[in-house]
């Protein structure tokens, strides 16, 4: 299997953005929703807000790759009837799309006063909006809402990809593991 | 003899008119002669100082009859501005301001004691978080006079403290016992109307 795409399977790169992705929101998730309700004398509670700014900072860039590395590889086929095919594709925009929209929130937020985003302490991010003030209480707002919305998003995702399994028995869940069924032709 | 009541009592109907005419100023907001800052504790280490960016209000004032005198704020608590995107979303939320909420904090007067040597003492109804107090402040006379612009100008300077468990305020207990009061300053300048 190689690292790009073909026309009816993912390449390796597309295969490890797309758990690592899902791990890494997920446990923002988690991170996020845990973070807001700390205690202000809780050793996490600096440090807490510091990883997920950090963390998000670094999905962002991932996700900026992965729009980049989308459009310059094939899509593999989506398998289904034509509605299916079409409702999938737009789904899948959809993640790009709510994920863009929850990471350049988030970022928007932390740099609402014109400062950058420390990451790690490896290297600061710097703000490329003029601050605003007020603005992090706004898109404070947006940032949970759509977070909440993206896990109900990413539930339905995986109910879709579990019935492509179970019920009509194709390989579009082996195939973003990166299985070959017996008997498939891998194209690379 | 008689030329001389007359401007005695011409006098006399003058001070009596210039008494009753309170001055009325509107506090200048924009050209930002006015602010509303609090002060607490960090931890008991340190000060955080924070402001109130918008706001709005007028006074009256007679000096020769001062506890004639009254004031009005409305403070737009969303306004809060600790110069800190986070702390200050935090102050918004429903742990401390909750703005949604009560986007308006209020002082209205109620009296008004000259102490001499330019103090004061105001009391009023302060509404906060949807509580509402009666608060007493220290008030200064700071100066006033013409400005360069036509216009004519008065300031006063005050401070109270606040107990932020008076407030409604659910996060408060959690900043620990050094951050259990705020002081509250503010500095006003009127233009006369």
């Amino acid at each position: 299997m190689s690292l790009r795409n073909s026309n009816s399977r993912y390449g390796w790169v597309s295969i490890v953005i797309h758990w690592l992705m899902a791990l890494a929101i997920f446990g923002m998730f988690g991170l996020g929703v845990w973070m807001v309700d700390l205690d202000y004398y809780d050793s996490w509670y600096h440090r807490s807000l510091w990883v997920h700014q950090s963390i998000g900072m670094l999905l962002l860039f991932l996700l900026l790759f992965r729009v980049v590395w989308r459009l310059t590889n094939p899509v593999p086929e989506i398998m289904g009837l034509w509605w299916e095919k079409l409702i999938a594709l737009w789904v899948h925009r959809g993640h790009y799309i709510i994920m863009a929209a929850l990471m350049i929130s988030g970022y928007l937020i932390t740099t609402a006063y014109g400062r950058g985003v420390d990451i790690f302490g490896w290297f600061e991010f710097p703000a490329l909006l003029p601050a605003d003030k007020g603005r992090e209480t706004t898109l404070g707002f947006w940032h949970m809402l759509l977070a909440w919305g993206f896990m109900a998003y990413i539930a339905m995702h995986a109910a879709a990809a579990l019935k492509h399994h179970f019920i009509d028995r194709d390989i579009t869940l082996l195939r973003m593991l990166g299985i070959n069924r017996k008997g498939e032709n891998d194209e690379t | 003899m008689k030329l001389k009541l007359l401007f005695g009592a011409l006098l006399l109907s003058l001070g009596v008119a210039t008494s009753a005419l309170a001055e009325d100023y509107v506090i200048d907001k924009k050209g930002q002669h006015a602010v509303i800052q609090f002060k607490i504790a960090h931890l008991g280490y340190s000060w955080l100082i924070g402001r109130f960016n918008d706001f709005e209000g007028t006074f009256s004032y007679d000096e020769k009859n001062p506890s004639a005198s009254k004031i009005n704020v409305t403070i737009n608590t969303a306004s809060v501005d600790t110069n800190h995107a986070a702390r200050d979303k935090h102050l918004r939320s429903p742990d401390f301001f909750n703005v949604d909420k009560y986007p308006t904090a209020t002082f209205t007067s109620k009296s008004f004691k000259e102490l001499g040597d330019g103090k004061a003492k105001l009391t009023g109804t302060f509404t906060l978080n949807g509580v509402t107090r009666d608060i007493t402040i220290d008030v200064k006379h700071v100066g006033h006079g013409d400005d360069p612009w036509g216009g004519y100008r008065r300031g006063f300077e005050g401070t109270t403290t606040l107990a932020l468990a008076d407030w409604n305020i659910p996060f408060a207990p959690k900043l620990g016992p050094a951050s259990a009061t705020v002081e509250l300053y503010f500095s006003f300048e009127g233009v006369r109307q």
